[in-house]
């Protein structure tokens, strides 16, 4: 893994600060005494090397109107790569891992309804025949921080 | 609400900032505004709380936290708000929720604990049952991925 400390000191920079001015990435350049082509080199290559996975907004899904739950299956180790491809094709599940518990397979989900996602959690149930799973919406959020210290 | 204009921007912004001198010039051209007026907009998207985080989102593994772990803990109800703040205050925490409890599943509280390895993970979960005295926990590690992805918003036809 080759970050040298200019790229950790963009990485700072673009994590939460991003400068909403004219020429963002300019401005990035000014506060680290290079130039602005060289700091949209340096972006891109990171980019491309998928250690920034995405450069744009993170959205609080509840403000946007969307509601979420995180849900846990039991599944039959024979029967996971099934289960998994039928519930990871819906584009509002985001995340989905195993995980070493009998509840072995996680998955998170959003949908723009609370009918939404309870249609596709019936669906869910209906077309894997997997009747233990669990449904664990939120009910209270103490913490939910995506800044990481580098 | 958002407004239409907003669920534009919304989804200009969820397809990434272009890697050009003047970014937000080229996405207001696809939504109708002047520049400044959409970065006003992403402003005041941000003010109410609308986008949580303006900038680049990282790929952990790559930077050292190799490790993470889902804390579970049965705790009881109402000792939740509590318990769930003074989880909250650590750094090693980044998030904390509390979820419902279900007939076979007793934990109500979840956290998301990071360290550079599983032991610190271990360490950070017995640290957090002595801070506060909640004893019925267990770690969950991802064994495999089977998915993640980022969100998409607003793609579905007729928005």
């Amino acid at each position: 893994m080759s970050l040298d400390s200019v790229d950790r000191r963009i990485l700072q920079i673009i994590q939460s600060g991003f400068p909403l001015v004219e020429r963002p990435y300019l401005q990035i350049a000014a506060s680290l005494g290079i130039s602005e082509g060289e700091v949209l080199k340096r972006i891109g290559g990171m980019q491309e090397r998928g250690i920034i996975r995405r450069l744009g907004g993170l959205f609080n899904s509840r403000k946007l109107g969307y509601t979420g739950t995180l849900c846990a299956l039991r599944v039959p180790p024979e029967d996971i790569e099934r289960v998994a491809d039928i519930i990871n094709n819906y584009p509002g599940v985001t995340h989905n891992y195993l995980r070493n518990h009998d509840y072995n397979m996680w998955f998170t989900l959003l949908a723009e309804s609370e009918d939404k996602l309870n249609e596709i959690l019936a669906e869910i149930r209906r077309s894997t025949g997997i009747q233990q799973m669990i449904d664990l919406p939120a009910i209270n959020l103490f913490k939910v921080r995506v800044n990481f210290e580098l | 609400m958002l407004s239409d204009l907003e669920i534009k921007i919304v989804r200009e912004l969820q397809a990434g900032l272009p890697l050009v001198e003047r970014p937000y010039l080229e996405i207001a051209g696809r939504v109708g505004l002047s520049e400044e007026e959409l970065i006003n907009a992403v402003k005041d998207m941000i003010k109410r709380g609308i986008i949580r985080r303006f900038g680049a989102a990282l790929k952990h593994q790559d930077l050292g936290f190799t490790a993470n772990a889902m804390v579970v803990w049965d705790v009881p109800d109402d000792r939740a708000p509590e318990v769930g703040r003074i989880m909250a205050g650590y750094e090693q925490v980044s998030h904390c929720y509390q979820r419902p409890r279900r007939p076979d599943w007793p934990y109500t509280i979840f956290t998301v604990l990071h360290g550079q390895t599983r032991a610190d993970c271990e360490k950070t979960a017995a640290l957090l049952a002595a801070e506060t005295g909640i004893e019925n926990y267990r770690l969950l590690f991802s064994t495999r991925e089977l998915k993640k992805s980022s969100m998409k918003y607003f793609m579905e036809e007729g928005r």
